[in-house]
């Protein structure tokens, strides 16, 4: 069955893991800005990384079949050095108009810091005046409940940015309701111990009747799984989902956000 | 459905309480979340994932002044 993977960072990932996909169903993969692993030292490189995600990874994807798209954006965690972030979200419009750039993201917050805010802040601005698509990370473990509300509170400071345009990702059970309740997208990430198994994905998206929610990875340079989301498709089959249903969530769901922009032709 | 894998989980989970007590680690915050956190498995509403999620998070509601590391440790210290 296919199914498009909304949240991987590819770039960590190697061509053993698109092949994986490739034979595994996925038709696309959606490719968020986020953190290294270390801190970038200066603007120039995310100017390169920009490169990297909306140039060169779309021709290695292609090599297994696969659609490539991405986000742009400095990451929470460092967004603390507010001259970097500055520096960075400058340098981001020259980007917008590359044919995979779905829009901004993965913003969010980390700590839950003032300057983190500030940027995130500075972020929706921009994606409100390119009329963007959001993707928001919220913060891991003990921060993600004050992080979940800090972002759903700024974001009411934006009233030209529809709820509908914005994916809140990496809920879990004690965010899911302020995120859907509120009107946005909310993204269920399938990601070993600091995240959800595919049993907790599952309980919720039956609570919630799958209604605008995506799963994915995030398979990045850490301990993640790339195929997390057919092995959640495959437990779905278990627990008695009908292939309609699991369409829905799998590529229903996603192709409906991500179609929102018009560079996201599947 | 899922009862071995729980099973199994709650196993780890009082062997990883036996292991810390030997290494006399009771007193670590993060022990302490844990065990406040498993008070909640007794509820008998079917909200305890939502409910250990909470006991483990921050309550507080304002912004801190500035991020002094970058990881999350996994339970809340005040």
């Amino acid at each position: 069955m296919k199914y498009i993977e909304p949240h991987g960072h590819m770039v960590s990932r190697t061509t053993d893991d698109y092949e994986r996909m490739a034979l595994a169903g996925c038709q696309a993969i959606c490719e968020p800005a986020f953190w290294a692993g270390f801190d970038r030292a200066s603007a120039a490189g995310f100017y390169d990384y920009f490169r990297q995600i909306t140039d060169y990874e779309p021709k290695r994807a292609a090599k297994f079949g696969i659609q490539h798209y991405c986000w742009l954006c400095i990451n929470p965690k460092e967004a603390e050095d507010t001259k970097l972030a500055d520096e960075v979200i400058a340098l981001i419009p020259q980007f917008l108009d590359k044919p995979g750039v779905l829009g901004i993201g993965e913003i969010g917050l980390n700590k839950n810091s003032r300057n983190e805010l500030v940027i995130f802040e500075k972020h929706v601005q921009l994606a409100q005046d390119h009329h963007q698509l959001v993707l928001i990370h919220t913060p891991h473990l003990e921060d993600k409940l004050k992080g979940t509300r800090l972002i759903v509170e700024a974001l009411r400071n934006f009233p030209k940015i529809k709820p509908e345009r914005v994916i809140i990702d990496h809920v879990e059970e004690h965010t899911i309701d302020a995120v859907l309740d509120a009107g946005f997208w909310a993204g269920i990430t399938l990601y070993p111990e600091s995240k959800c198994t595919p049993h907790r994905a599952i309980d919720m998206l039956e609570q919630r009747q799958g209604e605008q929610i995506w799963m994915n990875s995030a398979c990045d340079w850490g301990v993640s799984d790339p195929l997390a989301v057919p092995k959640t498709m495959q437990q779905m089959r278990k627990r008695g989902w009908s292939d309609d249903m699991i369409n829905k969530v799998a590529w229903e769901n996603p192709r409906a956000f991500m179609g929102q922009s018009s560079r996201f032709v599947l | 459905m899922g009862f071995m894998d729980s099973r199994s989980k709650l196993i780890d989970l009082a062997a990883f309480l036996d292991r810390v007590q030997r290494a006399g680690q009771e007193g670590d915050f993060r022990v302490k979340a844990l065990k406040q956190a498993i008070q909640v498995l007794n509820s008998d509403q079917p909200q305890r994932a939502r409910e250990v999620l909470m006991s483990f998070s921050d309550p507080t509601a304002d912004p801190i002044p500035k991020a002094m590391t970058q990881g999350a440790v996994g339970a809340y210290s005040a």
